[in-house]
């Protein structure tokens, strides 16, 4: 049973403080991590491992620093990491990331699952998981929360939906996108710590992947940003004073009008 | 290199430093000077330089040049489950009228799936011109692969210029496909949709980087330009069943059905009956609440209201209420009458999914916390005394 996992290094977005005079975001002293919804993908692919035998290679798209989140990847339990980094790709939007991350997972070679957290928590767009699996040309299988089964090359898998879940059977090799209530991730070991310290982590170009330059960064995104601005904030209302009792008097009155 | 800052008319004036969503620009030697590695080539920084000192370069678009003026229509995925149309959709709907409008042509409806008559008819009132329909006992629940080939093999022929879909377990799944097979620009969760009056193009604008900053976002040299939305972020279109519009049949055989995944089971789990996206007034309640046995509170008010429980992320991550009931960033997106936040901060996350409610209420102990930027009445106070006096109270007045 061999994996991929894709990962993506995100600021942590809990700790994002806003500069009040420019009502920006500060971005200085705020933390890289891996998505957090990544954490399951990697906690997956290395239970899965552990069940099934194989082997586990993460894989992110990104600039140099984006090596930390390999080797904490690593530190969790995944025996190989690969950083596709290349300027060539800057301002990719998800069309190329999901493109270039297929044509990384290709020289990879052969894989049995790719597994994506079910969307990264700075972009919130879900698009790069079935982007991937489209370019490769594989089934996929979004918001998966329990793998039942894995036998005879197909997978049996429970998805997430709005109203409950659905149960799906897909063939190998399959994406899947995970969602928080798959597992709960592992704390790293030791063992695995000082191994992430020193693994190489295979460094992939654009023409390492073989990828074509028309399909890549600015270039092979069809979407542009035109315009970043700060929304006008919500203008603040009114504060209501006094004893509890007061207090309640008066939203009762000022809300029953809204209630039919 | 894509962008360049030109030397000789930057003045180090730091404005380019303070708008970069990136942290990618310093100043040094009073000049700035952008780390590559941290640049997502945005533009930020070039809309907000006065001395035009930084300059980027934008793609030149697709080798081939598709003829964009044959795109012509407004096409909204109508999607349905165990046969019903979904009511984002005819929020959709709503909005695609908008755009039809601005730009002289016609809407239509998408909809797949297994004996929808009544359904077609209700698109119709609610504000599609055409109904492109495709029915078949093996398309009655959706599968990605059937769905995205029949999806594409429509755009192909009848070359729509914007295509809506609802940003659900389904939509974002089955869009996203679409997207990389036609090769156009797929923007997620779009909270605001227009028309540049000049170039006809859709500006799709959301938030970015956890939703203090938005990005609007075109796709001028691919077509159709697509765009999912989330629930309940734009109204649902009326129905008016004096509107008339034509259905048009397409049947498809073959490969193109043909699906890799098998659906098994559809599984309905009680506990998500509460339905938070449906509720005209939510009452939240947040790591302020202390203790799980705490809820009850908010529950009591609820019921009196008629009203659903939310959660923050941190009482989710506490353990004190399961996921269902998460409103914010990796939550439910709500945006009811009246919300009632009891003991929530309001972390960024927690704001960008509820700020568009009619009304919000604050109670929270703390004078300082976030929320009361956005509430419309902010009691500071304890939650422990002022909810169940606003239990009695709400239940007195519904009474009489």
């Amino acid at each position: 049973m061999d994996i991929v996992v894709c990962i993506k290094q995100v600021p942590e977005t809990t700790e994002v403080r806003i500069n009040p005079e420019t009502n920006t975001l500060i971005r200085e002293g705020v933390k890289s991590i891996i998505n957090p919804f990544d954490m399951y993908a990697i906690e997956e692919a290395v239970r899965l491992k552990e069940k099934y035998g194989g082997k586990t290679t993460v894989i992110t798209m990104g600039p140099p620093q984006a090596d930390a989140a390999l080797r904490e990847a690593v530190s969790l339990g995944i025996d190989e990491a690969v950083l596709v980094s290349d300027r060539a790709f800057a301002g990719s939007d998800t069309w190329a990331t999901s493109y270039t991350l297929s044509c990384a997972i290709k020289k990879i070679g052969s894989y049995d699952l790719i597994i994506c957290g079910k969307q990264a928590s700075d972009g919130d767009t879900a698009q790069v998981g079935p982007g991937i699996s489209t370019h490769l040309d594989i089934p996929q299988v979004t918001y998966v929360k329990k793998i039942e089964e894995i036998k005879d090359s197909t997978a049996r898998v429970e998805r997430m939906t709005e109203e409950g879940f659905e149960i799906i059977k897909t063939p190998l090799p399959a994406l899947l996108t995970v969602v928080k209530e798959i597992n709960t991730p592992r704390m790293p070991s030791l063992k695995a710590m000082m191994r992430a310290k020193q693994i190489k982590i295979s460094h992939w170009t654009a023409s390492d992947i073989e990828a074509s330059p028309e399909n890549i960064g600015l270039t092979g995104s069809p979407t542009q940003v035109v315009k970043i601005f700060t929304p006008a904030p919500r203008e603040g209302g009114q504060m209501l004073q006094g004893e509890p009792q007061e207090i309640a008097q008066k939203l009762t009155e000022l809300l029953k009008g809204e209630l039919g | 290199m894509p962008i360049q800052v030109i030397i000789e008319k930057c003045t180090g004036c730091t404005l380019c430093v303070k708008v970069c969503p990136f942290d990618a620009i310093r100043i040094m030697d009073k000049k700035a000077v952008i780390d590559l590695n941290k640049c997502n080539l945005c533009g930020a920084c070039v809309d907000a330089c006065k001395f035009k000192a930084i300059r980027l370069e934008k793609p030149q678009g697709p080798k081939e040049k598709k003829d964009l003026s044959r795109y012509k229509g407004v096409w909204v995925f109508a999607e349905q489950k165990k046969g019903k149309v979904q009511s984002v959709v005819y929020e959709l709907l709503g909005k695609a009228r908008e755009l039809a409008a601005v730009l002289a042509t016609d809407v239509s409806a998408i909809l797949i799936g297994d004996r929808l008559e009544e359904e077609i008819q209700e698109l119709i009132w609610r504000g599609a011109d055409k109904v492109y329909v495709v029915e078949k006992r093996e398309l009655a629940n959706y599968l990605d692969e059937p769905y995205t080939n029949i999806i594409v093999e429509l755009i192909k022929k009848h070359k729509p210029e914007i295509v809506l879909c609802g940003a659900t377990s389904i939509g974002r799944s089955l869009i996203s496909r679409v997207a990389i097979k036609i090769y156009c620009g797929l923007t997620a969760d779009c909270t605001g949709l227009a028309i540049d009056p000049e170039k006809k193009l859709l500006l799709q604008t959301r938030p970015a980087f956890g939703g203090n900053i938005m990005a609007t976002i075109i796709s001028p040299n691919y077509r159709p330009q697509m765009a999912t939305v989330r629930h309940k972020v734009f109204a649902e279109s009326q129905s008016d069943m004096k509107r008339k519009g034509k259905v048009i049949r397409e049947s498809f055989d073959g490969r193109l059905l043909e699906s890799r995944t098998a659906l098994l089971d559809i599984i309905e789990e009680v506990e998500s009956t509460v339905n938070l996206a449906e509720a005209d007034i939510i009452v939240s309640g947040g790591r302020g609440m202390a203790a799980p046995e705490n809820f009850k509170l908010l529950e009591e008010l609820a019921k009196v209201l008629g009203g659903a429980v939310g959660s923050s992320r941190a009482a989710v991550d506490a353990g004190w209420m399961p996921y269902s009931h998460q409103v914010g960033q990796t939550g439910r997106t709500v945006s009811p009458k009246i919300y009632i936040a009891c003991g929530i901060s309001g972390q960024i996350q927690h704001l960008v999914g509820m700020q568009s409610s009619k009304i919000i209420i604050a109670i929270n102990k703390d004078p300082d916390a976030p929320i009361f930027k956005v509430a419309t009445y902010g009691i500071v106070g304890d939650v422990f005394q002022i909810l169940p006096l606003l239990t009695k109270k709400f239940k007195e007045v519904l009474k009489k």
